[in-house]
């Protein structure tokens, strides 16, 4: 029985050691190169004594990044990573929760990483790490002794406080999820991934794991394809890509702008897309570009390790109507609970709840969080169990299968990720000479509108927010006011700022 | 052109749009800007920016992007 995620990595080097595990297009590692240097890597966290520690790992997306991913692992120790593309200040918050011994640099980020207060943290070389020469015996009882309750990774999210939440996952949750997704998915070793989500996020596990079980090849695609529709569906032809995961912005991106007159995607066969409601008009701009392709809708929170629900497309949908979020992956449940905790009658809306191998352990260094978000099981008072309360409203259709109708709070999905405006307004609000402010989102043209009061101007306060959010958390639009309205009671009203931002809106029509 | 500037002095007001020659290789422009970009486009010159268009060529600078505006205004 697998315990270990590295049995993936052992298993397939003996069979597969010359194929290319992971590519960026110009740079790739081959499954034996994976597995050398990620051996360096473990025997370099031996060597000074590490073990059951967080390892940041702060480097450009690359093979390497996820070689170093490996490497913490066999090394007894967990990954936690950060991005060059993240700013300044949230890396800073995520060092101070995490207190690593060691960053994991490469030549780009390095200089960047010396910057911060270290406080104990020693930046160092991937190369320096890698090129190790493996302790077989050492790396052997590092691996013996592992348990499938120990964490892989930490990665973070969005926290409405300001203080992002690393959420915590173990061998067993990431195996669990890894067979199940497989299974339903029907990966193999002919599977070329095209990758789009950062490594930094859970939803690389699509991709990585399943790599590395069956043999299969990743291609890290550059960000900037994002942005160039038929230039990003020559990248997916060019390396004979047949599966993505993506989030479902970059999806419209492609098929909003008439790429699929002027070039389709020829290998593709798997198409997955969640994080987000897919406007229909685009989904079926995809379906007829692809008839013979299988599309999969995706849902489930970090918290419950990857992707929790899935629905594959097997109807016609009408515009206006929404793609399910089917039914769970095998091995775990979904309850939807009602606000007095019994379970949501069928079309009853309820908080959807899960219960699972696939829980994640908690926040990292955060009892209190972990505390109101994994609770005990209302509905089984007889022995513990615990479940995760997402905080996403769901119910059942006429057909048993999951419907997202919309959140508890003030969580937003913005561009695939998850956003707590909450965060957005506590950073504005810690910008010197800002004195109030208040986020709104608009759903139907996805933007993310600030409003404040204080002497900085707009372009100023934008400049500060890029030291301390990450780029997808920006606001799209950023309005000072000279006073910011009132409910009778005190509060920021929230409706009245609604009306000032369609007012904008109207202004440029 | 005032008009173009102001649309992309919108997206990121801390952007000197007038010198900067590298929006898509330094990235400085997303795929959400561009989704953005495009749609304003649309509703303030009433031209349609489709997919062969969008390039680094086209939308690597407010001058650049200009000319793509008044090519498809031609064209219109």
């Amino acid at each position: 029985m697998q315990n270990h995620i590295l049995d993936y990595l052992n298993t397939i080097v003996e069979t597969k050691a010359d194929k290319v595990a992971y590519s960026d297009g110009t740079e790739s590692l081959t499954f034996g190169q994976v597995y050398r240097q990620s051996r360096g890597i473990g025997t370099a966290l031996f060597d000074r004594g590490l073990r059951k520690r967080p390892i940041l790992v702060f480097m450009s997306k690359s093979p390497q990044e996820i070689a170093a991913f490996f490497g913490v692992v066999a090394g007894g120790c967990f990954y936690v990573p950060v991005d060059e593309e993240m700013p300044g200040g949230r890396i800073q918050l995520i060092m101070d929760n995490v207190r690593a011994p060691l960053m994991i640099c490469d030549r780009t980020t390095i200089g960047k990483a010396k910057e911060f207060s270290l406080k104990g943290t020693e930046p160092v070389l991937y190369d320096e790490l890698a090129k190790r020469e493996p302790d077989d015996e050492a790396l052997r009882r590092i691996y013996r002794s592992a348990l499938d309750t120990d964490p892989v990774y930490l990665v973070f999210t969005s926290g409405s406080t300001g203080i992002p939440k690393g959420v915590a996952a173990c061998h067993r949750s990431v195996i669990d999820y890894i067979e199940q997704l497989s299974e339903v998915m029907g990966f193999d070793e002919n599977t070329v991934f095209g990758n789009q989500t950062p490594l930094y996020v859970d939803a690389c596990l699509k991709e990585i794991y399943p790599t590395v079980k069956f043999g299969a090849t990743t291609y890290l695609i550059p960000r900037k394809c994002f942005s160039l529709p038929a230039m990003l569906v020559e990248y997916l032809n060019r390396w004979k890509i047949n599966t993505i995961c993506w989030v479902v912005s970059a999806l419209t991106m492609v098929s909003a702008f008439g790429t699929f007159e002027s070039v389709k995607p020829k290998y593709l066969h798997t198409i997955a897309f969640g994080s987000e409601v897919f406007p229909i008009r685009q989904f079926r701009r995809w379906r007829e570009a692809l008839p013979e392709a299988d599309f999969v809708n995706l849902y489930g929170p970090t918290e419950a390790t990857g992707m929790c629900c899935y629905y594959r497309v097997d109807r016609e949908f009408e515009e206006g109507e929404t793609i399910p979020v089917g039914k769970p992956f095998p091995n775990r449940e979904i309850l939807l609970l009602t606000g007095d905790g019994r379970e949501a009658a069928d079309g009853e809306e309820g908080e959807i709840c899960v219960r699972g191998s696939s829980l994640a352990l908690g926040y990292y260094n955060d009892p209190e969080r972990t505390a109101a978000a994994f609770v005990q099981n209302p509905l089984n008072t007889a022995y513990p169990e615990r479940i995760y309360r997402t905080g996403d409203i769901g119910k059942r259709n006429e057909r048993g299968e999951l419907l997202f109708v919309s959140r508890k709070d003030s969580q937003i999905k913005h561009m695939g990720h998850r956003i707590e405006l909450g965060e957005i307004e506590v950073n504005a609000a810690m910008v010197p000479d800002v004195h109030m402010a208040a986020c709104i989102y608009d759903p139907d043209r996805a933007k993310i509108l600030l409003f404040y009061t204080g002497e900085l101007s707009e372009a100023e306060l934008t400049g500060r927010l890029k030291e301390r959010l990450p780029r997808y958390m920006l606001p799209n639009r950023t309005v000072r006011l000279a006073q910011m309205p009132l409910t009778p009671n005190g509060k920021t009203d929230r409706m009245a700022l609604r009306g000032m931002g369609a007012q904008k809106n109207k202004r440029k029509d | 052109m005032d008009e173009l500037l102001e649309i992309l002095e919108e997206l990121h007001p801390d952007v000197d749009f007038e010198t900067e020659e590298h929006l898509i290789e330094n990235m400085i422009l997303d795929s959400f800007d561009i989704v953005t970009l495009i749609a304003e486009i649309g509703e303030v010159f009433g031209v349609t920016v489709t997919a062969q268009y969008i390039t680094p060529q086209n939308f690597n600078s407010a001058k650049a992007l200009w000319a793509l505006i008044e090519k498809l205004e031609e064209e219109e």
